[in-house]
């Protein structure tokens, strides 16, 4: 019993063309190729080989330890230090050649802190061009530690984005306190001690429901049948009410 | 009769014949095929760049609190500075954006040069209904497109869940750019390859947070671990409800929002 003779010549042509094969993939694909996955190992090292630019905050308080707790006690404890001061990575390596800048002009602190509709409620903002135009911020305030240099006497100091529709609204008139008793504490500590809100219907009523002794041309309802189970905030924004 | 005929035109085989060739064929042929397909052998070879970190140890993922972002762009420009991004309005592994919906529920969406250098304000503040930043970057997902659809396997998830690119083998056909469902990745002008938020690997390796989270001074960034129980972004999924963008696509993302809105894309 014999292999015709066209099997031998085939099985070499197979032999050879899987030895082609063979040896093109094991000179094309990188050896560290599928190791953990459909792709080259190695670069994974080469990624995680790449410089850093921020050293992150604990290098910094290896050396600048006294900077470190009087930030830890203040409002800007949660602000790395290289978020002003950029990244430090070199700085960390060579001290003393590589110094780290301070931005001390007007522009800076307002990236944060100018005010923005769309910024949270009780973020900390001002208007740069009312708020002491020419002064730098670091006259009155230390960016390590920041506080207001008085305690804020008005409520926009914080609460710039009700401040501001108020004053396009027909409550414009209205001082804050109208409507909202603020424990002095509330002040230094906004989220601990919160101000009131009216509690009750009567207390809108007083200008607005139709036997209120308000001579004004606020709008009046019966205070008796108008959506009786709700409180009047509920429904109407007091900081913007609808005009319609 | 038709064996008589067969037999006339081929040489048979008898079985045990047969199967004694069948059988010395495959064992010729099973050393070479395993050679071409090169099981991957997960070897202990530890593939990381700095001594001591075990990839199997961590599962990355970020929180995000909408509530907390102030829209400051430091975020954009550490980013920018850590991962040699270019510096142009139109390269970003990760961006912030602002977000306005007017009193038609008209929504807007904006985000000047990635929001780096703050916003300009919006048209009329009257006429909103509400407006919110929503930082955006890779969401290193968990089942992702990009990686899918990869001709080369230039791009992949490693070991620690982080979406990364292999620039010595990608050959810049920009199938993962268009694959991703987030707009996440770009492609370098000068390189000439895919780029994308890589969550900082380098200071991962090294015990460090991403850039981002380091400098962002709210806290709306928290970086940890997904699949362990006492680290930061463990209690953030804890204590917030929290969203991911377009679950409907079955990425399984590993970016959580807390407080998103649901106009959010």
């Amino acid at each position: 019993m014999t292999l015709p003779p066209q099997v031998p010549r085939l099985a070499i042509v197979f032999a050879l063309a899987i030895a082609a094969l063979v040896g093109a993939r094991s000179f094309l694909v990188p050896a560290s190729f599928g190791r953990f996955g459909h792709y080259r190992a190695v670069a994974v090292d080469s990624i995680a080989a790449r410089p850093i630019h921020y050293a992150g905050r604990q290098e910094c308080e290896e050396c600048h330890d006294a900077i470190a707790a009087e930030r830890i006690r203040g409002n800007h404890r949660g602000v790395a230090c290289e978020v002003c001061h950029g990244p430090q990575a070199a700085h960390v390596t060579d001290p003393v050649n590589v110094q780290p800048p301070a931005p001390r002009d007007r522009a800076f602190c307002p990236r944060c802190h100018a005010y923005s509709q769309s910024r949270p409620t009780g973020f900390p903002q001002i208007d740069p061009a009312a708020h002491n135009p020419l002064k730098p911020c670091i006259t009155c305030h230390d960016p390590h530690a920041p506080v207001p240099p008085i305690v804020p006497e008005s409520c926009s100091a914080c609460h710039g984005q009700i401040a501001r529709l108020k004053a396009l609204s027909h409550h414009v008139n209205l001082p804050c306190v109208t409507c909202h008793d603020v424990p002095q504490r509330h002040k230094t500590f906004p989220h601990a001690v919160r101000p009131t809100k009216p509690a009750e219907r009567s207390f809108c009523g007083r200008c607005h429901d139709k036997a209120a002794p308000s001579s004004t041309g606020a709008p009046r309802i019966d205070l008796a049948t108008h959506n009786p189970r709700y409180l009047c905030w509920q429904c109407h924004y007091p900081h913007y009410p609808e005009t319609e | 009769m038709r064996d008589e005929d067969r037999s006339r035109s081929l040489p048979l085989l008898d079985r045990r014949q047969f199967v004694q060739a069948a059988v010395a064929a495959c064992g010729t042929a099973a050393p070479l095929l395993v050679a071409v397909i090169r099981l991957p052998a997960a070897t202990a070879q530890e593939a990381s760049g700095a001594a001591g970190y075990d990839p199997t140890d961590h599962y990355y993922g970020m929180g995000i609190d909408i509530e907390r972002c102030i829209g400051c762009g430091r975020c954009v420009a550490a980013c920018k500075a850590e991962n040699d991004v270019p510096l142009d309005a139109s390269h970003f592994n990760t961006w912030v954006e602002r977000y306005v919906i007017d009193n038609d529920g008209e929504v807007t969406v904006d985000s000047p040069n990635g929001g780096m250098d703050g916003f300009p304000p919006p048209a009329s503040e009257g006429g909103m209904r509400r407006t919110f930043f929503v930082p955006k970057l890779c969401n290193h997902c968990a089942n992702p497109p990009c990686v899918q659809v990869c001709p080369v396997g230039a791009t992949f998830s490693t070991r620690d869940g982080v979406v990364l690119v292999d620039e010595q083998y990608c050959i810049g056909c920009r199938y993962c750019i268009q694959a991703c469902p987030y707009g996440a990745r770009w492609f370098h002008p000068t390189k000439h390859v895919a780029a994308k938020c890589t969550l900082c690997y380098h200071r991962l390796v090294r015990g460090l947070v991403p850039a981002c989270v380091e400098v962002c001074p709210t806290g709306a960034r928290i970086f940890g671990e997904v699949e362990q129980r006492a680290t930061p972004l463990a209690r953030f999924m804890r204590m917030n409800d929290v969203q991911v963008l377009k679950p409907h696509l079955n990425t399984k993302p590993k970016v959580y929002y807390a407080n998103l809105d649901g106009e959010v894309r």
